[in-house]
């Protein structure tokens, strides 16, 4: 379930300076990262289909900020935005950070997310289940590329955010 | 003899090929069109993905099955047949169908290709299933989801044709290739359109209190409290007020998802001959996850070992699971 029930755009007290702050920070790794799997990836562009042009809203609940998305070949954005200054979305996904990062990868299926209510769908739902699929189709780990973009403190921190957070949704197996 | 062949979906390239690592016998997928029942946006395969995954499969000894399980408008029938020949021509190992005319086409035109008789058909008599095996030679008969374990065994002694069952995913219990609910509310058809509740008509409205509605072409289906696990924007699946349950209630069906593995013996010994696991617009982690789960069961009964399937609650609609008709003709 997701922690708060706080609308996206409604800062939390001393979240506006540092989210600036790590928007600031930030902002050329995601440059970095996006354009590498623009690059790598480039047959994910098909399946988003006219959605290409759409800006999603990705809300990691617990961040101080959210990240805007328009996956256009052409002129990519991959932005962190602070909250109270988000541009219009034409979609928004919303969760737990590593769920979203996870679901990226494929280490956890969005339908079930959504039917726990991990994850939280708004606005244009065409333009989510296409973006959905797209990076479904994706081989290998989005998180481990762009964790080793940036050699060993990149993966440090992965596995560092791994360890962090509890595995709910994962099948049990042989339980 | 039941060979147990797990079948498994496959909604984009990547998915084929977790599904074939993971242990599937066979894969089943479908064309970026109208041709399939899982025509949802950014899903499914291109002819040249198709081609690239027949490679794959093959090379590991897995097949493909090429779902053309919709039914041409009247007169619109060039882009099934288009698909048929591309299916052929990129060596798919059967074609899945509902439509008669899809059936003769595929019978006349390769007639060394086999032919599955798809849910949407709704075949669930001996005389429905032969009529289909006598006209147009098909080999296998994909059930609804509405007999018991001994209506099974029955119809098996019935029939010229192999028989398969779901084993788990979605679990609607409308009469397949024959539902209209999604076409009154939007105007495109499940059957003919391949869509079922289509993503341009879904959304979904959160409300002050972190209760969340889902509403289709602007009608609310369904409304979840904070703690409430949910499902899919469905009708069928939707709960409704009516004069004798103000309170709302599930008409049709509720959320929640088939999961036989507890009667995978029974259906192995009533000559069940494949299994069928739902999700073509599922992840690779829940391919992964049930492929896995469903591999390991069936290689351990088919070695005489008790099966100790994977809990996969986490994986199905509103985390709840029935074994419905397949165990009581009381279900639903």
């Amino acid at each position: 379930m997701i922690p708060t029930s706080e609308p996206t755009a409604r800062l939390r007290p001393g979240e506006g300076a540092i989210a600036r702050l790590a928007c600031l920070v930030l902002q050329p790794v995601l440059t970095r990262v996006v354009r590498r799997v623009a690059t790598r990836h480039p047959s994910l562009f098909a399946r988003l289909g006219p959605h290409q042009a759409t800006d999603f809203l990705i809300d990691p609940v617990e961040l101080p900020f959210a990240l805007h998305l328009r996956p256009d070949p052409q002129a990519l954005v991959f932005r962190a935005v602070p909250r109270d200054t988000a541009p219009q979305a034409g979609a928004t996904i919303r969760g737990r950070f590593l769920l979203l990062l996870e679901l990226i990868d494929a280490e956890q299926d969005g339908d079930a997310a959504f039917f726990s209510r991990d994850l939280e769908v708004s606005g244009d739902t065409e333009a989510v289940v296409r973006l959905r699929n797209a990076l479904d189709d994706m081989d290998g780990s989005l998180a481990e590329e762009a964790s080793a973009m940036f050699g060993a403190p990149g993966r440090a921190v992965l596995a560092r955010l791994r360890r962090a957070y509890p595995d709910a949704t994962k099948p049990q197996e042989y339980a | 003899m039941s060979l147990a062949e797990l079948i498994c979906p496959a909604g984009t390239p990547a998915a084929l090929r977790t599904a074939v690592d993971a242990g599937a016998d066979a894969v089943y997928c479908g064309f970026q069109d109208a041709t399939n029942a899982r025509n949802f946006p950014g899903l499914n395969f291109t002819p040249d993905e198709l081609a690239e995954a027949v490679t794959y499969a093959h090379a590991r000894g897995t097949k493909v099955l090429l779902a053309l399980n919709t039914y041409p408008p009247a007169g619109k029938v060039d882009l099934w047949r288009h698909a048929a020949d591309t299916g052929a021509r990129l060596g798919v190992d059967a074609f899945i169908v509902a439509d008669m005319g899809v059936a003769d086409y595929i019978a006349r035109t390769y007639p060394g290709i086999r032919l599955h008789l798809s849910v949407q058909a709704a075949a669930s008599s001996p005389e429905a299933t032969r009529y289909y095996c006598e006209n147009f030679g098909v080999k296998r008969v994909v059930l609804p989801r509405i007999l018991t374990i001994p209506e099974i065994r029955q119809l098996r002694r019935e029939i010229p044709c192999e028989i398969e069952t779901f084993i788990f995913g979605n679990h609607g219990l409308m009469v397949e290739g024959r539902c209209s609910l999604t076409n009154y509310l939007t105007g495109q058809s499940t059957n003919m359109d391949g869509v079922c509740s289509p993503a341009s008509d879904v959304e979904y409205v959160r409300d002050a209190d972190g209760s969340m509605s889902s509403q289709l072409a602007g009608f609310t289906i369904d409304r979840f409290g904070v703690d409430e696990k949910a499902g899919y924007p469905t009708i069928c699946k939707g709960r409704y007020a009516a004069p004798h349950r103000p309170e709302g209630y599930y008409a049709f069906e509720e959320p929640i998802s088939l999961n036989l593995s507890r009667l995978l013996p029974e259906l192995i010994e009533a000559g069940v001959h494949a299994f069928k696991i739902e999700g073509r617009q599922r992840s690779k982690s829940y391919v992964r996850g049930v492929v896995r789960a469903f591999r390991a069961a069936v290689d351990d009964i088919k070695a005489g070992r008790e099966a100790n399937i994977a809990d996969l609650i986490a994986l199905t609609e509103g985390q709840k699971q029935t074994q419905g008709a397949f165990e009581t003709k009381k279900w639903r």
